[in-house]
């Protein structure tokens, strides 16, 4: 058994001053405080990598930082896949009896520590050197390709993405952490500049500062009852021109997965938090996973089913696209915040009870995925 | 870069889109390599596309990722799915759509000739009917 005994994160947004070391260390922190640990208790310790501190060593670089002296740790690169995928792993080596406490944690001034264009030209390098790089594309170029096929094939709007940027405004306006919380509506989206055609600004998550940090124990600790019931991936391709459907990226691959190990299906989760670097990825996910039908998650969201007092509350805290996306701990964030909700610590976004939790990482465009089932023994 | 990469690239220099077939199971490839992926034999097939296709997935760049890229602003990729059967990114004329029959040409680029896709046909002068 392994279970996320504590969770920590920093708020997402401009934070001047700050450093790769300072957000994880302020993150770990805060994750350690909630589980009660103190920093001899951390025997593992996994960590996310850090476009602003690309170190070759950056979890025993953080280690010897925060003051820990675990008998493993590593890094891990999968792009927005890689808090679930660490999870996953803290699980495994947890359950093998190699740890009792791993420490995950993620953080970095992605915003404030370089100049804008330099993260958009690293971001841009996701595609291929040889075959896509030279042609200019760009982060939101890729996912917009995706996009034009996906819309084309099941008959989805401008409109219907739409809905999702304003529904992760919405959440992101009650937690104070969050990066952006002026709310808009669907009109404004359809307004705001376009970055890469059909996709326009509001349907892109910005580009913050921050941190996260979850820690994974063989017991639960405190209030914290929150078990990690199952855990699945799938990978089937990393470039954009290696797609072969729009059909299947593998996100239902590894839900599926998932679900299988938890001995649950769908039907059985009451909260959603699902990766969404942009609109369309978001949409696309849900479908895939089978939590609506095809071209139709944006009528489901349109019913209230993903609203925070809904059946199937999704990203509460306001997801990438608002709460904010610093790397690694963007993707993070989501399993912070299912982490609270399942253990009734989420204050003022509590959506009710909640006891089984789907999340899903996607890394690259659309091309790694990793979901987890949380469940709440509490 | 890559010496096979090169290959493509040179091939693109004089006009010409190379792409690789196994010469034992005959699978198709876009990014070379030594090696089919499919059956793993050594040294594929270098073969010369038509260069004509069909959109697969396209999108305008409004926001360059470049100084070398913001002087072409806004400019169209997409994905063509080329007659003979390969998935490649290029660059496509403005206005292309999912669908269209497309047919490649190059321009020069930051040192390069760029594979960019216009609709089939296009650049022909359509001959006037008189009287209308």
């Amino acid at each position: 058994m392994a279970y996320l005994s504590g969770a920590g994160d920093t708020p997402f947004g401009r934070l001047e001053g700050s450093t790769a070391l300072s957000l994880m260390a302020q993150a770990a922190q805060g994750a350690l405080t909630d589980a009660d640990l103190a920093r001899g208790e951390v025997d593992g310790l996994l960590c996310g990598y850090a476009t602003t501190l690309p170190h070759l060593m950056l979890s025993t670089v953080f280690a010897e930082h925060f003051g820990l002296r675990p008998s493993y740790a590593h890094a891990m690169q999968l792009g927005g896949a890689t808090g679930c995928a660490m999870i996953m792993l803290a699980r495994e080596l947890v359950d093998a009896g190699r740890c009792r406490n791993v420490l995950v944690v993620a953080g970095e001034n992605r915003l404030s520590g370089q100049k804008r264009d330099a993260a958009i030209q690293t971001l841009a390098q996701v595609g291929h050197p040889d075959y896509e790089v030279p042609f200019g594309p760009t982060i939101p170029a890729y996912y917009a390709l995706v996009a034009s096929r996906y819309m084309h094939e099941y008959g989805v709007s401008e409109a219907d993405l739409a809905e999702f940027a304003v529904l992760m405004r919405r959440h992101a306006a009650g937690h104070p952490g969050a990066h952006l919380r002026e709310p808009f509506d669907v009109a404004a989206v359809l307004e705001s500049k376009v970055i890469a055609a059909p996709l326009k600004l509001l349907d892109c998550c910005p580009i913050s500062d921050g941190a996260a940090a979850l820690v994974v124990s063989r017991e639960a600790r405190g209030d914290n009852c929150v078990r990690i019931a199952g855990a699945g991936q799938a990978h089937l391709h990393q470039h954009t021109s290696a797609i072969t459907s729009v059909a299947e990226f593998g996100a239902r691959q590894a839900a599926g997965r998932a679900l299988a190990e938890a001995h649950s299906g769908l039907k059985d989760i009451d909260y959603l938090g699902v990766y969404d670097s942009f609109t369309i990825t978001l949409l696309i996910l849900l479908e895939e996973i089978g939590v609506a039908g095809r071209g139709e998650a944006a009528a489901r969201l349109r019913s209230g089913d993903f609203a925070a007092t809904g059946k199937l509350p999704l990203n509460t805290h306001g997801g990438l696209l608002s709460f904010g996306h610093c790397g690694v701990a963007g993707g993070m964030a989501h399993i912070v915040e299912a982490q609270r909700q399942l253990a009734g610590k989420a204050g003022m976004r509590q959506a009710g009870e909640r006891h089984r939790a789907l999340l899903h990482g996607d890394g690259g465009v659309m091309s790694s995925h990793v979901s987890l089932v949380l469940q709440s023994d509490g | 870069m890559d010496r096979l990469a090169q290959h493509f690239w040179d091939g693109c220099a004089v006009g010409e889109l190379r792409y690789q077939r196994c010469r034992e199971c005959a699978a198709l490839q876009w990014f070379a390599r030594p090696f089919c992926v499919r059956c793993g034999a050594d040294d594929p097939q270098w073969l010369v596309a038509q260069g004509s296709g069909t959109v697969y997935a396209v999108t305008t760049v409004e926001r360059a990722p470049s100084d070398e890229f913001r002087v072409l602003a806004p400019y169209v990729i997409a994905l063509i799915d080329l007659d003979e059967g390969v998935r490649m990114m290029a660059h496509g004329a403005a206005g292309l759509a999912i669908g269209d029959k497309v047919k490649v040409e190059f321009f020069a680029h930051d040192g390069r000739q760029l594979p960019r896709f216009a609709p089939a046909g296009a650049g022909v002068i359509p001959r006037r009917r008189w009287p209308p």
